[in-house]
């Protein structure tokens, strides 16, 4: 259960309001923009999506900076198991009974503050920093930021150094530590290599969200755009009250929390 | 003039029984990285937690060791100490041996060691460890070189310049070594400039203890004395030294670290909790590995005798030893900060301890780096004229 203190409860009505707001905006302009093309096709950029399908032999650009929005608040226990439970389907890495080897690419951490006691937990990932110390790190740069803001590990060049492991702030690598079977054909792992979330970059270049943030709680998670002023991501960063995790570090995350 | 250098050619049995013992710590060793390659590191003591392990531990010791290795010869072609000039070409050779020791077992403990050749091709300019492997192999080939400018009379002149280029590359390589860790922003036991004045000093010790023991043991494999008094004496006061300067770091770092609120916690981990790092902190770093072999090197007769010197190296390598797995593996141990101020749990081990047990590969593993050092100078002392003349006795 969470609980929040009665300043907390009056800005997350503000918030609120800041994404219904967002929302009805995204929802008017998604509208008038299937009405001005031929019924029957719809647009990715309808309602809350922000992620539009970009062509396989088309590069990533700096355009975009794709991210995403965590409220704290809306999520209990279960929610966040079922963001984890959907990664792993979705990614094909799970428990193998090895729980200090087991890879995990998205966990719930559970937070509890010392002094009151308030307790509240939330699904912790590669937070694709702007300034990826693990790329900064990584001897032969298999670990990488792809130009619209997604840190990927490139599994053919990554000689499994560990080095991106200890420098990340996170803690949101893993290194494969055994042999793997049933891999899923667009999210490659291997033996001996590190790996971590890829905000599901296949389903991104498809223009369909992350499989965490369809898994969660209506409005929860929001995925988006941050350089997409009009996009509801980018709305809700900028009139909203999000925080950075170890914001000290000035990494500059894509992933962004509320009510934490 | 008698001549200063000697190819190994009399040698007793022990030399024979040593090399022998190498090759198969060294055949174990290689077993034990194929295991490993073969299962994964599942069958190691390393998990997500614990990324680097005990390989790690003698890889970065040997690596910061070949460093000092070196000190000798730059002693005598930088500092132009003339009594050590007897002393640079094994000073030399030893200190390659050490650092493609230390490489080998860090190689293999890789998790894909079958791609070597991408490590030699692709790199970060970003990334310090890129940049160590620049350091590393610029450094056999310029100590190569150093040794080449020692023993070719036709290039002797060059042996200055050589000198000091080896010289200051093993500071750079060292400093880059302590980078490594210096550069671990969100580690507390690490993030600190310090890490590279302080793996410098560390070297300056670990170099000489192994140095000591190569002498002293090939003093008893070919039944001569290579060491006269005045060197022995010189040896044991220039590494009185060096442990005051590694103790001198080590303070400060700590110091610096427990004035700075966010560093208490690791501070009180290390140094505090009891946990298996203070013991190794103070009985294994400060007692072993300093303050006893400073003691017994303070010592004029004792501290400068085969016995004093043998007996103090020993101890500054197992002190050695457990300086270095204080840094590695407490650092690792000591949970990341999340949420600071928070009481952070997960099935991750978010805000615990992480425990560590090494296993018997990656111990037999990391011995036979110790292994391969030996064994490639013992063999290049055979090759070439890279030992010390004998000399007379009663000098």
């Amino acid at each position: 259960m969470i609980s929040l203190k009665p300043d907390d409860r009056k800005s997350e009505k503000a918030d609120r309001e800041a994404e219904n707001d967002g929302s009805r905006r995204a929802f008017l302009k998604g509208a008038a923009a299937v009405m001005a093309i031929a019924p029957g096709m719809t647009l990715y950029a309808y309602g809350t999506k922000d992620a539009v399908a970009k062509p396989l032999d088309e590069a990533a650009t700096r355009k975009n900076r794709w991210g995403l929005l965590i409220d704290a608040a809306k999520f209990t226990d279960a929610d966040v198991d079922r963001c984890v439970a959907a990664c792993q389907k979705e990614n094909g890495w799970k428990n193998t009974g090895h729980p200090l080897t087991d890879a995990q690419w998205i966990r719930r951490v559970n937070i509890t503050n010392k002094k009151t006691g308030e307790h509240f937990s939330l699904p912790m990932m590669c937070q694709h920093c702007a300034e990826p110390p693990c790329a900064d790190v990584c001897p032969t740069g298999a670990s990488f930021r792809r130009d619209d803001g997604i840190v990927l590990v490139d599994k053919h060049i990554c000689i499994g150094c560990r080095y991106c492991m200890m420098a990340c702030p996170y803690k949101a690598r893993s290194f494969v530590h055994e042999h793997l079977e049933d891999q899923k054909s667009y999210a490659p792992r291997g033996i001996g290599t590190v790996e971590s979330c890829t905000m599901c970059v296949h389903r991104v270049d498809e223009g369909r969200q992350p499989a965490c943030v369809e898994a969660a709680p209506q409005g929860a998670m929001v995925f988006g755009d941050l350089n997409d002023r009009s996009g509801k991501l980018a709305q809700l960063v900028e009139r909203v009250a999000t925080q950075q995790v170890r914001a000290d570090l000035n990494l500059d995350p894509g992933v962004r929390y509320r009510n934490i | 003039m008698a001549e200063t250098y000697k190819q190994l050619r009399e040698y007793n049995n022990i030399f024979n029984v040593l090399l022998v013992l190498h090759v198969i710590v060294i055949a174990i060793g290689l077993g034990a990285a194929f295991y490993m390659e073969h299962h994964g590191h599942i069958v190691t003591g390393m998990n997500n937690q614990i990324v680097w392990g005990l390989p790690h531990v003698f890889a970065v010791f040997l690596i910061v060791s070949a460093s000092g290795a070196l000190n000798l010869a730059s002693a005598s072609s930088v500092f132009s100490k003339l009594a050590y000039k007897r002393f640079a070409r094994l000073s030399a050779i030893l200190a390659i041996s050490l650092l493609i020791g230390g490489l080998a077992v860090l190689l293999l403990d890789l998790g894909r060691p079958d791609r070597l050749i991408i490590a030699m091709t692709h790199y970060n300019f970003k990334s310090i460890f890129a940049w160590n492997i620049i350091l590393y192999t610029g450094f056999i080939t310029i100590v190569g070189v150093y040794l080449w400018t020692m023993m070719d009379k036709t290039v002797t002149r060059y042996n200055k310049i050589a000198g000091w280029g080896a010289f200051i590359w093993r500071l750079i390589l060292t400093t880059g070594t302590g980078s490594i860790f210096g550069f671990l922003v969100a580690r507390e036991a690490y993030d600190a400039a310090i890490m590279a004045p302080l793996f410098i000093a560390s070297s300056f010790v670990y170099g000489m203890a192994f140095t000591v023991w190569v002498l002293i043991t090939m003093c008893q494999a070919t039944g001569k004395r290579l060491l006269t008094r005045d060197v022995s004496n010189k040896i044991r006061e220039l590494i009185i030294i060096f442990i005051a300067a590694m103790l001198y770091f080590t303070a400060v770092h700590h110091l610096t670290n427990l004035y700075a609120a966010e560093h208490t916690g690791v501070e009180r981990f290390i140094l505090w909790s009891g946990s298996v790092f203070t013991w190794l902190f103070w009985g294994g770093h400060v007692l072993i590995g300093s303050v006893i072999p400073m003691l017994i090197l303070m010592q004029p007769n004792f501290g400068s005798s085969r016995a004093g010197l043998i007996f103090a190296s020993v101890l500054m390598l197992l002190g050695g030893m457990a300086h270095i797995y204080v840094i590695i593996i407490g650092g690792q141990s000591y949970p990341l900060a999340l949420f600071p101020g928070m009481e952070v749990t997960s099935t991750f081990q978010d805000g615990q301890f992480a425990h560590y047990m090494p296993s018997l590969p990656e111990l037999l593993l990391g011995i036979a780096g110790i292994s391969i050092a030996m064994f490639m100078t013992g063999f290049a002392l055979k090759l070439l004229p890279f030992l010390p003349s004998p000399v007379a006795d009663g000098k």
